[in-house]
């Protein structure tokens, strides 16, 4: 039920009072609801629920986490390559 | 994909599940909270690969799974009726009432459908003015605002024909009926990351310190999980009982505050039988009192009514982390997810469907 699915916004528009937008997901675009992230802007992804934007992912972040991980698989090559030794 | 590519990475996977081997010295055991992540696990083998002793036990947060049966069979009666369009998720149209399911509804000739958006059904109602047409508002608070907006939009938009029947529930009450049970085995929970992104995490310190519980918000993807382990695991190896952000591109101490806003202005807090598990006080939400005429409940007066269970299901067990699919008599044989006697065995969140699916009919731990 929260599974929720990132996307990229490739439109936004109004529709009566709502904030709305058409979002990429992979080559699939859908129409949903971006009312609950009024400061998303075109260009930027965000995770979508039932048709609903929820969060506009952090690249800086993700950026930051994903360097982290990537200094432990280093640190696990060396270890293993230790071993071989 | 970006942000789903980049997070199953089997080199990041690998470099985890060896950090995670390299910390851990005792048999911990974690409850992942949402039902998406049970599936997640088991999907991508995770719950095979991680290093022996950690265990992790099923939680409750699967919301097909826990909405209550009287629910369920009012939804029953009221789809049923000739003048009503009742629209639903997909997952709530297997799961089985007192007697039948919304698909036998449907094969009797009740018009029930499946939408994607609770904006969807919105639309349904403004195209069928004929008709009645109710929505099942049913889910986490992940869910909980897009219903409520459905509301508060037919509110604004003036359609009259449109009502919802709500069963909503929430987390934090969830997990502390799991802490304070006698019987609890969890030491330690990794949150649900997506209803964290609409509520943030600011409800869980209370919980952290008086249970002395580390809390982990934990995304989806494999290497989200595996953080979340690893992060959870430090945590009880060096004694501390923490909440901690392991999502941190999707998810703020805040969380999202409109979200928040038109969830508080369309729904109160309440108290929610939980299917398999019971009565926990003031778990659920419905509808505030000036939104009661948009109540499905009171609109087609469905009161007081008289349910049964299967006698052979163990959901209440399964749900509350006490048994593994496996051992229930049932499982695989007389329940499947073509013919469940159980919401776990339907729905993609049910742990009993995972078990099912990914072929862990073996018990372990």
């Amino acid at each position: 039920m929260c599974l929720s699915i990132p996307g990229k916004i490739t439109e936004i528009y109004e529709d009566g009072s709502l904030k709305m937008g058409k979002v990429d997901f992979g080559g699939v675009i859908k129409e949903v609801c971006l009312d609950y992230v009024p400061e998303a802007q075109t260009g930027q992804y965000v995770l979508i629920h039932v048709g609903f934007a929820i969060s506009v992912l952090d690249e800086d972040e993700a950026m930051e986490r994903l360097s982290t991980i990537r200094e432990i698989a280093e640190f696990e090559d060396e270890l293993n390559s230790d071993e071989v030794r | 994909m970006k942000y789903v590519d980049e997070y199953r990475d089997p080199a990041q996977v690998k470099a985890l599940l060896g950090e995670i081997g390299r910390v851990v010295t005792h048999p911990w055991k974690l409850m992942e909270i949402c039902g998406g992540q049970t599936h997640a696990f088991l999907h991508h083998g995770l719950d095979d690969m991680l290093p022996g002793g950690i265990e992790l036990v099923h939680g409750p947060g699967c919301p097909v799974c826990v909405t209550p049966l009287e629910q369920i069979d009012k939804a029953l009666m009221i789809a049923a009726r000739p003048e009503v369009i009742f629209t639903s998720y997909g997952d709530m149209l297997r799961v089985p009432g007192s007697t039948v399911d919304l698909f036998n509804v449907r094969a009797k000739g009740g018009d029930v459908r499946v939408v994607y958006s609770p904006l969807e059904s919105l639309k349904i109602a403004q195209a069928n003015p004929d008709k009645r047409v109710v929505f099942f508002a049913i889910g986490f608070e992940t869910t909980a605002p897009p219903n409520a907006m459905a509301v508060l939009q037919a509110r604004q938009r003036g359609i009259k024909n449109f009502s919802v029947l709500v069963s909503h529930v929430c987390v934090p009450p969830a997990m502390e009926a799991v802490l304070g049970s006698k019987h609890n085995r969890v030491q330690a929970f990794l949150a649900a990351g997506h209803v964290c992104a609409v509520m943030g995490y600011h409800e869980y310190p209370p919980l952290a310190e008086k249970y002395k519980v580390p809390i982990v918000i934990t995304g989806f993807e494999p290497v989200d999980l595996l953080r979340g382990v690893l992060a959870a695991v430090k945590q009880l190896e060096a004694g501390k009982a923490e909440v901690e952000n392991a999502y941190e591109r999707a998810v703020t101490f805040e969380g999202n505050q409109p979200a928040q806003k038109v969830m508080g202005t369309v729904f109160q807090p309440v108290d929610r039988k939980w299917r398999g598990i019971g009565m926990i006080p003031q778990s659920g939400l419905g509808l505030r009192p000036e939104f009661e005429s948009l109540d499905a409940e009171t609109r087609f007066s469905v009161g007081e009514i008289v349910t049964q269970e299967s006698p052979l299901c163990i959901a209440g067990e399964i749900l509350q982390g006490l048994k593994k699919p496996p051992q229930c008599s049932a499982f695989g044989r007389k329940c499947m997810p073509q013919s469940p006697l159980g919401a776990p065995m339907v729905s993609a969140e049910g742990a009993c469907s995972a078990y099912y699916k990914y072929h862990r009919d073996v018990i372990y731990g």
